[in-house]
C-alpha cells in the first residue's frame, strides 16, 4: 500500500533458491517488503512457501541469492552470517509457526516459554523480564493465572495465543506467521487474525504472512505473492491479485475456492485447459 | 420426506483420564434418501463421533450410551443400527455394503502393499458374489469413473505413486464399487491443496446425481457446505444446534452459533475490520445451554427456547 | 440434563485445572502409578537393594561361616507351636536331627523337637565389618548361642544359604546398575554425537554399532573374560566383567538416542528454540534431554536385566566371578550337578532370585516406558 511503503524497506529478498537434493524447492525468488506491511506468500503444498520463509529467517540454509534486512544497526545480508552473529539479529525477526500443539515445548510452563527470549538476549532483571511476560500476556489476552501452566492446558487457539506471546515479547520488526491461523477453527481463527491485526497496529510489526488459505490472505494482507513450484508467478497488491490475476495459476486457485455462498456456484477452471 | 437414516436423542461417552466426556448428547437429525447432508461443526462439535455411531466404528474409550439409528435401506428391511449385535450379519453389510465411508487422509484407508487395483477389486469380492476377474473389471471401470485416466498402467501402481487427490480418488472409488446407499465422507478434502480439493468436490457431486446415493458430508467448511449439501445440520460440542436447507441455514441462520460462525469467515468480512467472532455475535447468550429443537413451519429446526423462535410449530 | 453435562471437559474441573499445573515429572509419576504391577515391582526392587545392600545385617552368616552339624541340610521351618502344640510368641526352629541312611549314604535331616532355638531380633550374633568398614555384630535375626538358623537350608560344605543368596545379590544386582551405568555413558556420548552431529559422525558410529550387534555376545565375553589376568582381585575382576557387559550393552541405547536426537531435531519448539536465540548448548540442554530423560531411564531400566543375567551366564559357565566372590550366579555354578537338582533343590534359590529380579525390572521398565511421555494422550486430541 502507499502509504506503508513511504516507511521504507525493511526486507528485500533478490534471486532467492534452495535446493533439496539438487532438486529446486525455492528457485529464483525475489521481492521486498515494506515497513509495516503485511505481505502474503499464497501457494499450495510444495509451493516453496514454508522453505522461503524458513531460508529468509535462516532456519535452514539458503543455497543461492541475497536477503537484506534492515536491522537496528542498518542493513545486513542474512544469508551468510553465521549461527552466532544471527543470535542478536534473532530480537528483531520472529516466527509464528503453524502447529500450536508441536511449536511449544511440552515440559515447559507458560512462564518458561514466553520469558526464555528474554533470557536468552539478557533482558532485564528477573523482576522486568516477569513485569514483560505479564504484559504479553495481556497483550495476547490470556489470563494471568496461565502463567504457571503447562501447554498441554490450553487450547488450539490459547496455544497459538503463547506462540505469538514468544514472538513478540522481543518486540521484532519483522514477524514471519507461517499457516499461523490454518490449523484453527473458524471461530477461533477469527479471534487469531484480530489479534495479529491488533498487535501490528499497536506495535508497528511488519508480517510475512505465508498461508494457503485465501480468503484470510484477501481479509489481512496488503500484497500478495502466489508461488507455484518454487517460484513466484504473479505478485500484487491484494486487489490486484483477487479481482483481476493476470496469470492462469492465480487465476486457477482462486476459481478452487469454494464460496460460502450456495448461490455461487463452484466452477473450478480446468488444470489442462489452463496449460498447468 | 423419504428418509433414509434416521438419528434420534444418540449419546456417546468417552471415558477419558480426566473423567467422562459427553461427546455426543441428545443428538437428532433425518437424512432424506437421494440427497446431501452435510454435517458442520468444529473441532469437538462431536460431527465424526456421529459418523462412526452410524457405521457401529465408536472404540473404546467412547461408548454408545443411548439413542437409536433407523435405517432404512432400499434392498433391504429396515433396521436399527444402535442395537445390532457384534456377530449380526447385518452389521457385515452395513459396513462397506450398504454404507461406506470416506476419510480425511486417504493413505490410512489404503493399504501401502497393494496396487490400487488390488484393492478395489478386493472390495468387490468382500461384499458381493462375483469372480476376480469380473472384480478387476468393475475395479477398472469405477477407478476411471473417479478419473482416474491411462487405467491399463495405473490399476497396477501402489498408492503411495499417486497424489492425494488421486488416492482421495481410489477411496472413493473403493467406498462406491459396492454401490453403497449411503456415502459418508468424513472431511475428504481437508487434508488436500484447494485446487484438488474443487476437483474432488466437483467429483463428489457429479457422482452423487449419477448414482442418486445419499451422502453424508462431514465438514468444518462452510465453503464446502454451501457448494455440496442440499441439507445442513450444524452441531456443538456434542449438540445439534440448527438443522435445515443449505439455503436456510447459510442466508438466514437462526442460532447465534450459526450466525457466528458464518461470520467469523475472513472472505465475507469487509476488509480492514476486525472479524466477528462467535462470542461478538453470541454476546451474552449462552449458546452451551441445550434447548429441545423447536421445528418451524418451514420445516427446520433450531436449539433454542420457545419464545425466542417465532413460527415454532411443534 | 444439567449444564454441566453437556459442556465436554466441566465434568471434573477439579482434575483439569489440577493437571494444568502438574510438572511433567509429577505427571510421569501419576501415571507410573496407574501401572500396578509395575509400581509393585519398583517397590520389590526397592526392597531387594536395600536388603542386598545391608546384607551383612540381614544375614545370620558370613558367606564362608560352616556349620559342620548342616551339609547339604534343607530350609528349616519357623515355629511358633512346639510339638507339645504350646504357642510361642516368639518363634523358634528345631535343630536339625541327622541320619544317614544305610542304603544311599546319604545324610537325611529331621527336625529335632526336643532342641529349640528361638529367633532373636537385632541380636548379638557373629561378628562381621559392614561395608567392610564398620565393626558390628548385631543382625536382623539369629538364634541364641549354640544355635543355628538356615531359611534356605545349607549346601555342601554347611555354609547358610539365605546368607549366601542376599551376599551374592549384592553382586548380582550392583553389577547391573554399574554396567548400566557405563552403558549409559557409551550410549548417550556416542548416540547423542551421531544424532545431533550428523554426517561421517553418524555413519561411523552406525557402522560400529553394526559391526557390534552382528557379533555373536556369549563366546564373545567367554573370550574377553578369559583374558581378564587371573591374579586381579575379585573386585577387579566385578569391574572387569561389568565393563565387558556394558561394551556390548550400549548399542541398543545408542541407537535410540540417536532416533531422538533425529525427530527432536525436526520438532517445531526446537526450530522456535533456534529461531529465538538459542545456542546449540541451550537448545540440547533445556529442550531436547528433558523431551527425551524419562525415555533414556526407561530404556536403562530395560537393560539391567540383561547385564544380571549377562554376569550369572558367565559365572554360571565359570568364567565370569569365580569363588570366593559370592554372586547368584557362582552359586548356580555350584549347583550345575543334576544330583544337586534332585537331591538338595534349595540350592536352586538363587536361580529362583534372578528370575524375580529380572522380571521385576522389565515389569518396572515397562511401566516407566509407558508413562515417560506424559503428553501422548494430551496431545492426540
Amino acid at each position: 500500500m502507499s502509504e506503508s511503503a513511504a516507511d521504507g524497506t525493511l526486507l528485500e529478498v533478490e534471486r532467492l533458491s534452495k535446493f533439496f537434493d539438487g532438486v529446486p524447492a525455492v528457485e529464483d525468488v525475489s521481492f521486498d517488503v515494506q515497513r509495516s506491511e503485511t505481505l502474503g506468500i499464497v501457494g499450495e503444498s510444495g509451493s516453496g512457501k514454508t522453505t522461503l520463509v524458513r531460508a529468509i529467517l535462516r532456519a535452514i540454509d539458503p543455497d543461492q541469492g541475497v536477503v537484506r534486512f534492515l536491522s537496528s544497526g542498518g542493513w545486513v545480508e542474512l544469508q551468510d552470517m553465521t549461527a552466532k552473529e544471527l543470535i542478536p539479529l534473532r530480537r528483531e525477526m520472529q516466527m509464528i509457526f503453524q502447529d500450536p500443539f508441536a511449536s511449544l515445548n511440552p515440559r515447559m510452563t507458560v512462564r518458561q516459554i514466553i520469558e526464555e527470549p528474554l533470557i536468552i538476549h539478557q533482558a532485564g532483571t528477573a523482576s522486568e523480564r516477569l513485569e514483560a511476560v505479564r504484559d504479553m500476556l495481556a497483550h495476547v489476552q490470556l489470563e494471568e493465572d496461565s502463567l504457571t501452566r503447562y501447554p498441554h492446558a490450553f487450547s488450539g487457539g490459547q496455544r497459538q495465543r503463547i506462540g505469538i506471546a514468544r514472538a513478540l515479547i522481543l518486540r521484532p520488526n519483522l514477524v514471519v506467521c507461517d499457516e499461523s491461523v490454518s490449523a484453527l477453527d473458524v471461530s477461533v481463527q477469527a479471534q487469531i487474525i484480530n489479534l495479529l491485526e491488533d498487535l501490528q497496529n499497536e506495535l508497528g510489526l511488519t508480517y510475512l504472512f505465508v498461508a494457503h488459505d485465501l480468503s484470510v490472505v484477501q481479509h489481512i494482507c496488503d500484497r500478495v505473492l502466489v508461488m507455484h513450484r518454487g517460484r513466484v508467478v504473479e505478485s500484487g497488491t491484494v486487489d490486484e491479485i483477487f479481482d483481476a490475476p493476470k496469470e492462469n495459476y492465480t487465476r486457477l486457485l482462486l476459481s478452487a475456492v469454494p464460496s460460502p455462498d450456495p448461490d455461487v456456484p463452484l466452477k473450478p477452471l480446468d488444470r489442462r485447459e489452463l496449460g498447468l | 420426506m423419504d428418509t433414509v437414516l434416521k438419528v434420534r436423542e444418540l449419546a456417546v461417552d468417552f471415558k477419558t483420564d480426566i473423567g467422562l466426556t459427553h461427546a455426543l448428547v441428545d443428538v437428532g437429525f433425518d437424512m432424506p434418501r437421494g440427497k446431501v447432508t452435510a454435517i458442520v461443526g468444529e473441532s469437538g462439535s462431536g460431527k465424526s463421533v456421529t459418523a462412526n455411531c452410524i457405521m457401529r466404528l465408536v472404540q473404546p474409550p467412547g461408548r454408545i450410551v443411548g439413542g437409536r439409528i433407523d435405517f432404512a435401506p432400499e434392498s433391504m428391511d429396515p433396521f436399527e443400527i444402535v442395537s445390532l449385535g457384534k456377530r449380526d450379519p447385518r452389521l457385515q453389510e452395513l459396513r462397506g455394503g450398504l454404507i461406506s465411508m470416506v476419510f480425511q487422509e486417504p493413505m490410512t484407508a489404503l493399504s501401502p502393499v497393494y496396487t490400487v487395483g488390488n484393492q478395489v477389486a478386493e472390495a468387490i469380492l468382500c461384499h458381493r458374489k462375483v469372480g476376480r476377474r469380473q472384480a478387476w473389471k468393475e475395479a477398472a471401470e469405477m477407478l476411471e469413473r473417479v478419473g482416474i485416466g491411462d487405467i491399463d498402467r495405473r490399476i497396477k501402481m501402489y498408492p503411495f505413486e499417486f497424489s492425494g487427490g488421486m488416492r482421495q480418488r481410489v477411496v472413493i472409488a473403493m467406498a462406491l464399487v459396492c454401490h453403497p446407499e449411503v456415502l459418508i465422507c468424513d472431511e475428504p478434502t481437508t487434508a488436500l491443496d484447494v485446487t484438488v480439493q474443487a476437483e474432488i468436490l466437483t467429483l463428489i457431486r457429479n457422482l452423487q446425481q449419477e448414482l442418486n446415493n445419499s451422502v453424508l458430508f462431514i465438514t468444518h467448511d462452510i465453503g464446502v457446505v454451501a457448494q455440496l449439501a442440499d441439507q445442513v445440520v450444524v452441531m456443538y460440542q456434542g449438540r445439534v444446534l440448527e438443522i435445515g436447507t443449505v439455503r436456510q441455514v447459510l442466508k438466514d441462520p437462526m442460532h447465534p452459533y450459526t450466525k457466528g460462525l458464518l461470520a467469523a469467515i475472513p472472505g465475507l468480512a469487509p476488509k480492514g475490520q476486525p472479524l466477528a467472532t462467535i462470542a461478538s455475535v453470541v454476546g451474552d447468550t449462552d449458546i452451551a445451554r441445550p434447548y429441545p429443537l423447536v421445528t418451524l413451519g418451514d420445516g427446520r429446526q433450531v436449539s433454542l427456547p420457545r419464545e425466542q423462535v417465532p413460527g415454532a410449530i411443534v | 440434563m444439567s449444564d454441566v453435562a453437556l459442556n465436554p471437559v466441566a465434568e471434573t474441573p477439579a482434575s483439569r485445572e489440577e493437571s494444568a499445573t502438574i510438572s511433567p515429572r509429577r505427571l510421569i509419576w501419576i501415571r507410573f502409578r496407574r501401572h500396578r504391577l509395575a509400581y509393585a515391582s519398583g517397590i520389590f526392587l526397592l526392597l531387594m537393594y536395600i536388603v542386598t545392600g545391608f546384607c551383612e545385617f540381614v544375614s545370620p552368616y558370613g558367606t564362608t561361616t560352616r556349620n559342620d552339624d548342616a551339609i547339604n541340610a534343607p530350609p528349616m521351618r519357623v515355629h511358633f507351636f512346639d510339638a507339645e502344640g504350646n504357642f510361642h510368641l516368639r518363634p523358634f526352629v528345631y535343630a536339625y536331627h541327622m541320619e544317614v541312611n544305610e542304603d544311599t549314604w546319604m545324610r537325611e535331616y529331621s527336625e529335632d523337637t526336643s532342641r529349640r532355638f528361638p529367633i532373636r531380633f537385632f541380636a548379638r550374633g557373629e561378628p562381621y565389618a559392614m561395608w567392610n568398614v564398620f565393626d558390628m555384630d548385631r543382625h536382623l535375626f539369629t538364634t541364641d548361642e549354640g544355635g543355628y538358623i538356615h531359611l534356605f537350608g545349607t549346601d555342601q560344605l554347611g555354609r547358610d544359604m539365605f546368607s549366601r543368596v542376599f551376599y551374592g545379590g549384592r553382586i548380582s544386582m550392583s553389577i547391573g546398575l554399574v554396567g548400566v551405568v557405563l552403558t549409559l555413558v557409551l550410549g548417550i556420548l556416542l548416540g547423542g554425537i551421531a544424532g545431533y552431529l550428523g554426517g561421517i559422525a553418524d555413519r561411523v558410529v552406525n557402522k560400529v554399532i553394526e559391526v557390534l550387534t552382528s557379533l555373536p555376545g556369549l563366546p564373545l565375553w567367554m573370550a574377553l573374560s578369559a583374558a581378564l589376568p587371573a591374579h586381579w582381585s575379585p573386585i577387579l575382576v566385578y569391574f572387569g566383567i561389568s565393563i565387558i557387559l556394558s561394551l556390548f550393552g550400549w548399542t541398543g541405547l545408542a541407537r535410540q538416542v540417536r532416533g531422538r536426537f533425529l525427530s527432536l531435531r525436526e520438532e517445531e519448539f526446537v526450530m522456535a528454540a533456534r529461531l529465538i536465540g538459542a545456542d546449540t548448548p541451550r537448545v540440547i540442554t533445556k529442550h531436547m534431554l528433558p523431551s527425551f530423560s524419562s525415555h533414556i531411564i526407561a530404556t536403562a531400566t530395560l537393560a539391567v536385566p540383561g547385564m544380571i543375567l549377562g554376569e550369572t551366564a558367565l559365572s554360571f559357565l565359570g568364567i565370569g566371578l569365580r569363588p570366593p566372590v559370592v554372586s547368584w550366579g557362582v552359586l548356580l555354578f555350584q549347583a550345575q550337578n543334576p544330583l544337586v537338582i534332585e537331591l538338595t533343590p534349595w540350592q536352586m534359590l538363587p536361580g529362583l532370585f534372578v528370575v524375580l529380579v529380572v522380571m521385576a525390572f522389565n515389569l518396572f521398565g515397562d511401566g516407566l516406558r509407558d508413562a515417560a511421555d506424559p503428553y501422548s494422550t494430551a496431545a492426540v486430541k
